[in-house]
């Protein structure tokens, strides 16, 4: 009797099937991108070679050590801050903190600096506290103390919402365990929160790496020279002045090469601490907690409440200043807000799709491989590997695209197509940090009794995964909406009078000395993304608990 | 209830020189459980007694040798393909479903219900004693109900073979009773080729007809319930049974 | 000749491509996003042109200059453009080597400081690099650009990158047109003055106007912004005794465009007053071209370079990696 299947036992798992496409969906726009550049450079791979020099060592020097400090202190004060929170399930405000915590990734970096130093600029709100403080004049937050200030802005209120997600795959009966054991906060720490934590660790901090080492905007501006380079400066540089596609290509390289070793390096501190998670009997979570615990967390989430709040307040400050009715009135404003809506969500729908499908793959190739010795290639390329799309400037993704399409068809016909599809993929690794831990842990519990009924597919998705995964997903959509709502790397390739977004628009006002329109524009581009996360929100609302 | 469904003949189920291993430990099973009767599965912690049930519901594939249901190899089937139903010792239920959702998977994976099943839900959950609770959800049952949905599930699935993996362990000792009887009433209906495992003899004697005692991965031996019981039983079941006695 | 019967034989050519389309002949335009925006020159020059060319203007537009550029080399010879509008002289020697630009055949009357007589790009306007400082943060702005290198440095000056802006390369040009091979040393004492150095021009000008650095670098024009926009001489432009480096923006006919008729008519058109009366207070420079309205009397206050400073486009081609380079191991020091 034959024991082999017709087919490849992976092959049956439409979970994987689904995985496949949606890695070949960026694998097609990244390596289309690529070849347009490789076929324009035809062969002279000169400038390539001649980017290897010293300059490019102090660049590759500097890009690493920023983006190490800065993903260091997001994640270790978002480990605590999240922590906090999970320890507050309920208390007023807090589903609006987490709310306001997606908005920075929304905010266009410039409008993140311009925040950022209206506190600690040299004109900042502190400057003269910090000048009586420092007995000389404060000379701002410039250099690399500016970029951490900056960097840590924008990815501690995403860290702390990628952690309290991981949190909150802890069951109930592990927290009625903790109180019943008479668990303090220390060993409650380290014997439930730390494994649930350490498992999303070197994802979350990958995520976060990758973000501050392609960090452009924010690095020029507040790291006060040209010693503040990285390595996507080069890029940017290599093919919007030198126009040199085999250089911009091969830096491109590096920078995923450099990413990839350091990504490795983080896996190590993770560990797969699959734990055994039964169905969650308990309705809700036991928690006692100290009176001296309640007050250090009330702390620590002000402090970073402050620390995030501080520069949006100080954007609606200045946005506030600005002539908001007659904005409000003008044509391009609402075409512009239209078009941002419209992108964003169509950018958000496709990364939750393609992350989906990508955690779902990765979940079915792991349990398959519990059971056969299958090489977890495939599974790493289409968890952590996904993610590298990242480290890819989108200038080099859009300028490749141009060079391939530019003999097929108009440009600008497919430039909305683009920009969705661009700002999907990456978006893509953000979504796929808020879904996977909650898929894995549900799936942990419906893996065996899926396989024994036969529910997959469609009917899998419908009535087993899609209860279970609608916060986390809104968690996803709601933090892809924000990026793309934010995006100006893609749009500004693709941008032009029939395609203007909120923040493009945003850009061209402060191009032409119109800064207290910019400001308002950066005020009502953060009401439009709130506005999407409350709606997001409201989808991921479970009906019943 | 009995009217609806035809007397019928249990399906043998043949472990055929079957092998199968994780990590450092090999296993090996070679052993025929008697059609329509329930057999109870014994042994130590780690003999191999949730690794046969997984080779039969088609969670692991063994290395070597079939699984011969009813003479048809299925080693390589999926478990949805076989002839297969089990419960597990927890997680049977879909949290977010309630009792007549869950029960209803079994009948359709996409829950895609015809008036008859509709029918034959309501019929399997006032078998199991559960006629009024279909809008519940899990967390609003206790643990004992939380195994009838699962058995009432077993019901409408209707396969030949029904699996137990130690359903019942987490049970009070009242509730277990009850619920051994559901088993065996329901077994006697049904003729399901039925593999029981359990670490409480006493549960065994009440509802088995055989017998197969595992140790290191392997059939230590196996025969008739009584004989199994008597004090001439097998020498290896006998000193685990004395074990389990003395706790 | 060949011209004229080129042109014939493409307008021939165009009117069969064309003739079951639409009545209006249409010319494309490839600019800039200031210069398309509401407040920008666009809208009144498409207006003017479309009502003596009785054809439809079409303007596509991109976030800057190098932008431009780089969008027309990434469309190659398939690109819609007929006119690329919004070039300047440091790219012209790039966008000349690319070869999708066609020779203009006019002599268009110009008035731009220098003169004019590039064979494939027309200017439409100009304007000088300058430091405009705030005169309620500064009381004495340097009065040369050896006073700016020299000076207090505890007075800090936003300026742009070269590697990645037009005025960030004006800049560094300047410094090396007054300095020469001493702009290294120069650029030393400098970079102790400056505050920080932005990707562009907007971001260093929001720090300006935000209060982080009392001086920035951008044009002599820009007071003029300021004094008729919003009515305020708060900020001026400090004027440099070794003189300013010129910036001239231009307009050039792509391999597209040859084969359009309204491509030659566009360019005569720039250089006429009916442009050039648009572009003083829409694109805050000065007119490349005759004007039939007065400047702007604000514009006469402006400052008034002693000296033009300005490289040859080849020049700019030949040595800008080298002093980019040169600039860079300096200020990462």
């Amino acid at each position: 009797m034959s024991r082999q299947p017709a087919h490849p036992v992976a092959l049956r798992d439409t979970r994987i099937v689904a995985g496949i496409a949606a890695l070949a969906f960026v694998a097609v726009l990244i390596g289309g991108a690529f070849l347009g550049l490789v076929i324009e450079s035809a062969g002279d791979f000169s400038g390539a070679a001649a980017a290897f020099d010293s300059y490019l060592f102090r660049v590759v020097r500097f890009t690493l050590w920023q983006a190490a400090l800065s993903t260091a202190l997001s994640v270790v004060s978002a480990l605590f801050v999240a922590r906090a929170l999970s320890r507050h399930p309920v208390f007023f405000g807090r589903s609006f903190i987490l709310q306001l915590f997606a908005i920075p990734l929304a905010l266009p970096a410039i409008v993140a600096a311009l925040g950022v130093l209206a506190l600690y600029g040299r004109a900042g709100y502190f400057a003269g506290l910090l000048t009586t403080v420092g007995g000389e004049n404060w000379p701002g937050v410039y250099g690399l103390s500016g970029i951490l200030v900056a960097h840590v802005f924008f990815n501690l209120p995403l860290c702390v919402r990628l952690f309290l997600e991981a949190l909150q795959t802890v069951p109930a009966d592990q927290w009625r365990l903790a109180s019943q054991l008479g668990m303090s906060t220390r060993p409650a720490f380290r014997f439930i929160e730390w494994p649930a934590l350490r498992q999303a660790l070197p994802g979350v901090a990958g995520l976060v790496f990758m973000l501050c080492i392609t960090s452009f905007t924010i690095v020029l501006i507040l790291g006060g020279g040209p010693r503040a380079t990285t390595l996507e400066v080069a890029i940017y540089q290599a093919l919007r002045f030198d126009f040199d596609p085999a250089r911009a290509v091969a830096l491109t390289l590096l920078q995923i090469l450099l990413t990839f070793a350091v990504v490795a390096l983080l896996s190590r501190l993770g560990a797969n601490t699959a734990a055994e998670s039964g169905l969650s009997v308990a309705p809700r979570r036991y928690l006692s907690i100290g009176r001296s615990e309640t007050i250090l967390n009330a702390l620590l989430v002000m402090l970073a409440l402050l620390f995030v709040g501080g520069p949006m307040m100080a954007t609606i400050a200045a946005g506030l200043q600005s002539d908001l009715a007659r904005l409000a009135g003008e044509r391009a404003v609402h075409l512009a807000v239209a078009t941002s809506a419209a992108l964003a969500l169509l950018s958000a729908l496709l990364a939750t799709i393609l992350s989906v499908s990508l955690a779902m793959a990765r979940r079915g190739l792991a349990t398959e491989r519990g059971r056969k010795n299958r090489g977890p290639l495939l599974e790493y390329l289409i968890d952590t590997g996904a993610g590298f799309v990242l480290v890819v400037p989108p200038i080099v993704i859009g300028a490749g695209w141009f060079l391939a399409l530019r003999h097929v068809g108009s440009v600008f016909a497919i430039a909305p197509v683009m920009v969705v599809a661009v700002n999907a993929i990456m978006a893509m690794p953000f979504a796929l940090r808020a879904i996977r831990p909650a898929y894995d842990a549900a799936s942990e519990r419906h893996e065996r009794l899926c396989a024994q009924l036969g529910i997959t597919g469609w009917a899998r998705l419908r009535l087993i995964d899609w209860p279970v995964l609608r916060r986390p997903l809104a968690t996803a959509f709601a933090f892809a909406m924000a990026l793309s709502l934010g995006d100006l790397g893609v749009i500004a390739l693709f941008g032009s009078d029939t395609l203007q977004t909120l923040p493009y628009l945003l850009l061209a006002r402060m191009g032409s000395y119109r800064t207290a329109d910019a400001a308002g524009l950066a005020l009502l581009l953060g009401l439009v993304c709130f506005a999407l996360i409350l709606l997001a929100d409201r989808l991921g609302k479970e009906r019943s608990l | 209830m009995t009217a609806d469904v035809p007397a019928r003949q249990g399906v043998p189920l043949h472990l055929d020189r079957t092998t199968f291993s994780y990590g450092e430990t090999s296993l090996a099973f070679d052993v025929e459980f008697p059609a329509g009767e329930i057999t109870a599965v014994m042994g130590p912690s780690g003999s191999g007694k949730s690794t046969l049930l997984n080779l039969v519901a088609g969670f692991e594939t063994p290395l070597s040798g079939n699984v011969l249901i009813d003479g048809r190899d299925f080693s390589s089937a999926s478990p949805f393909e076989r002839p297969v139903s089990m419960v597990f010792q927890e997680n049977n239920l879909f949290a977010h479903l309630d009792v007549f959702s869950n029960v209803g998977l079994g009948i359709s994976p996409s829950l895609a219900l015809t008036p008859r099943d509709h029918k034959a839900i309501a019929d399997a959950l006032a078998r199991t004693g559960l006629a009024g609770k279909e809008k519940r959800l899990p967390r609003e049952l206790s643990g004992g109900e939380r195994q009838r949905v699962a058995l009432a599930r077993a019901l409408v699935r209707d396969r030949p073979v029904l699996l137990l993996d130690e359903p019942f362990a987490s049970l009070g000792p009242a509730l277990r009773e009850d619920m051994l009887d559901l088993v065996a009433a329901v077994q006697t209906e049904r003729k399901m080729t039925t593999l029981f495992v359990t670490h409480q003899p006493e549960d065994a004697r009440h509802v088995a007809a055989h017998v197969v005692f595992l140790e290191n991965g392997t059939v230590a031996a196996a025969g008739k319930a009584r004989d199994f019981f008597s004090s001439n039983g097998p020498a290896a079941f006998r000193r685990y049974a004395g074990a389990m006695n003395e706790r | 000749m060949r011209k004229t019967m080129s042109a014939l034989i493409s307008a021939l050519a165009l009117a069969v491509a064309t003739l079951p389309a639409a009545a209006k002949d249409k010319l494309t335009v490839y600019t800039y996003e200031s210069f398309t925006a509401e407040w920008g020159p666009g809208p009144q020059v498409k207006k003017a042109f479309e009502a003596e060319c009785d054809c439809e203007v079409d303007f596509v537009s991109v976030a800057d200059g190098v932008a431009l550029l780089n969008r027309v080399k990434l469309e190659g010879a398939a690109t819609k453009a007929d006119i690329v509008l919004g070039l300047d002289t440091n790219l012209t020697a790039d966008a000349k080597a690319s070869g999708l630009f066609v020779p203009h055949g006019t002599t268009p009357a110009l008035d731009v400081p220098g003169g004019w007589n590039d064979d494939t790009f027309v200017p439409y306007d100009y304007g000088y690099f300058a430091v405009v400082y705030d005169t309620e943060k500064l009381k004495t702005a340097p009065a040369s650009l050896k006073g700016l290198v020299e000076g207090d440095v505890s007075q800090k000056i936003a300026i742009q990158d070269p590697r990645t802006s037009t005025p960030g390369l004006g800049l560094l040009l300047w410094v090396r047109s007054v300095y020469g091979d001493k702009a290294p040393e120069a650029w030393a004492k400098l970079k102790n003055r400056v505050l920080t150095v932005t990707p562009g021009w907007s971001e260093a000008y929001s720090l300006f106007t935000k209060g982080e650095a009392p001086m920035v670098l951008s044009y002599t024009t820009s007071p003029a912004y300021h004094m008729i926009a919003e009515k305020t001489d708060r900020y001026q432009a400090a004027s440099f005794s070794e003189g300013h480096y010129l910036q001239v923006e231009v307009a050039g006919v792509t391999t597209t465009g040859a084969k359009n008729p309204l491509s030659g008519k566009f360019v005569a058109f720039m250089t006429s007053p009916k442009f050039q009366d648009v572009v003083p207070e829409t694109n805050w420079m000065f007119p490349a071209g005759k004007m039939d309205k007065p400047l702007d009397p604000a514009f006469e206050t402006l400052v008034k370079p002693a000296k033009t400073l300005a490289f040859s486009p080849e020049e700019v081609a030949k040595n800008r990696k080298a002093w980019v380079d040169e600039w860079l191991t300096v200020m990462s020091k």
